[in-house]
């Protein structure tokens, strides 16, 4: 063995050893702070956390675009629909009057709140576009209370790392991080354009998360639950999306 | 251990004795390993980044300019393809599988390390004098007559000289800079500006483009400007010896064997 390549031979093995031993700092670092995803598992595992624990990185403030009145999409597509059930047909006959949002998990205060209570708290707007996996978008203003106020009114306990949003639709429940949780654009909205939030579009109440796709904008929500971790959620993998098969994170 | 660090053969000198070299030692230096690995790796994820792409545009083969588009709206043009979502009119009588979730899995991971591996080449190219020694062409290559001659040579699908084993012509050379240069950047910003979270925090990376479906629609050409270059690419390297060009690129040298074997199958 000549000296040069004993050289490179003890030089590669302090770097790998240095990249092992670094990989396995960044994964504790990376865990410590948030930027591992629930569904952080399999093969596409890494992907997943890469683009998660950039995207927090770099976007953890960063607010989503917001468009004029004149880029309103005249006609905003509101998606296919599952039949909605026996209780939301009950609930929609009455004029929603007795639609609850209950928050519960790791808060001082759990409560339920009605769609009155909901509309009576600072209305926020906002002109976003929804943007579909498939590819489609539309622009719309959307009309409602920061996730943030509810939150704040039942008081989230220091621990707390995930929201956990479901809808009414049993099939249909997902999650997102504190840092979602309390941007200020994540809204609980009730309107759309000036007037009721339609139910095709998620009426009476749909969780507006601008920076993430559509299918993370749940439509119906009638029940928030605060956490520290997503394990004992369905498979634990975050969501009902990737038990599907889609990605928990869908700020892409 | 020795060959690791080894750089291609000098071009010129190799192209006056290239026959005598190649009788002399068999084989000689063609690639460094950075580049076939960087290649190699590539060409993966292309394939799946290709793949899972076309199964992500058939849940919705309409395209758009500017920001909004929908089902509702008069698109740009739409694919004449089936789709996999029921929402969109195709004229086809069934709806297909829907392939979206492991699609864009892998494809956003395919194109992490597709990133990763381009920025390792870049530094490479940039740091060893590949891009200037092996890509850039020679000044006199860029004129009318040399430039015309070899598009002539192309199109009668001529078989490309001994010499050129050991170097790109300049035809080569300036495709391959078009697609590291300008059609990956393209690609990799046009899919970019497709996150929403990437453009709260770059908002321009989007707004320049002209909307979010102008992105959407500048993506696809890309990638189909891609595939029609990987399909050139291919046929290219028939034409001009599968053995001795798929050798040098796995292996890294030019093996006079099979150099020769090309010559006898043509």
């Amino acid at each position: 063995m000549t000296d040069l390549s004993r050289r490179k031979l003890i030089i590669g093995g302090i770097a790998a050893t240095a990249g092992v031993a670094g990989l396995g700092v960044a994964a504790r670092l990376a865990e410590k702070y948030g930027l591992v995803p629930p569904d952080h598992g399999g093969i596409f595992g890494i992907g997943e956390t890469l683009t998660y624990a950039s995207q927090r990185l770099l976007t953890r403030h960063s607010l989503a675009r917001e468009f004029s009145r004149s880029q309103i999409s005249q006609r905003p597509f509101p998606n296919e629909l599952a039949p909605l059930g026996d209780e939301f047909n009950r609930l929609q006959a009455g004029g929603f009057a007795d639609w609850r949002l209950t928050v519960d998990g790791m808060v001082d205060r759990p409560a339920s709140f009605s769609l009155e209570q909901i509309k009576s708290y600072p209305l926020r707007s906002q002109i976003t576009e929804v943007v579909c996996e498939e590819g489609w978008s539309y622009v719309a203003e959307w009309h409602g209370v920061p996730l943030s106020h509810v939150l704040d009114l039942v008081g989230v306990q220091p621990q707390a790392r995930y929201v956990v949003y479901y809808s009414i639709q049993p099939d249909w429940w997902e999650s997102m991080d504190m840092a979602d949780a309390l941007h200020p654009q994540t809204f609980l909205t009730y309107g759309m354009n000036g007037d009721e939030l339609p139910v095709g579009n998620g009426g009476p109440l749909r969780m507006r998360v601008p920076r993430q796709l559509g299918y993370k904008n749940v439509k119906f929500i009638t029940h928030l639950t605060v956490t520290d971790s997503m394990k004992k959620f369905g498979q634990g993998l975050g969501s009902a999306s990737p038990e599907a098969g889609y990605a928990w994170y869908a700020g892409i | 251990m020795a060959t690791m660090g080894s750089v291609q053969a000098p071009v010129e000198a190799s192209i006056a004795t290239s026959k005598a070299a190649i009788r002399a030692a068999k084989s000689a230096a063609r690639h460094s390993a950075l580049v076939r690995v960087t290649h190699w790796i590539t060409t993966l994820c292309f394939m799946a980044l290709l793949v899972t792409g076309m199964e992500i545009v058939i849940s919705h083969p309409r395209f758009y300019w500017g920001e909004t588009g929908n089902v509702l709206t008069t698109p740009l043009f739409q694919l004449p393809i089936p789709s996999s979502r029921a929402l969109v009119k195709t004229g086809y009588g069934y709806v297909m599988p829907d392939q979206n979730g492991w699609s864009r899995y892998l494809h956003f991971e395919a194109a992490w390390v597709a990133v990763l591996t381009g920025l390792l080449y870049a530094i490479y190219g940039f740091f060893t004098g590949h891009f200037w020694k092996n890509l850039s062409p020679g000044r006199g290559d860029l004129s009318w007559r040399t430039l015309s001659a070899e598009i002539v040579n192309h199109l009668r699908f001529k078989r490309p000289s001994e010499a050129e084993a050991w170097s790109y012509n300049t035809l080569q050379r300036l495709s391959y800079l078009f697609v590291i240069f300008i059609l990956f950047p393209l690609v990799i910003w046009t899919g970019l500006a497709l996150s929403p979270a990437f453009d709260s925090a770059f908002p321009a990376a989007v707004t320049s483009l002209g909307g979010r479906q102008s992105a959407r629609t500048i993506h696809f050409f890309v990638s189909l400007a891609l595939t029609l270059f990987l399909l050139v690419h291919v046929v290219m390297i028939f034409l001009a010896g599968f053995k001795s060009r798929m050798g040098a690129m796995i292996t890294g040298r030019v093996n006079a064997g099979r150099l020769a074997g090309d010559k006898e199958s043509t």
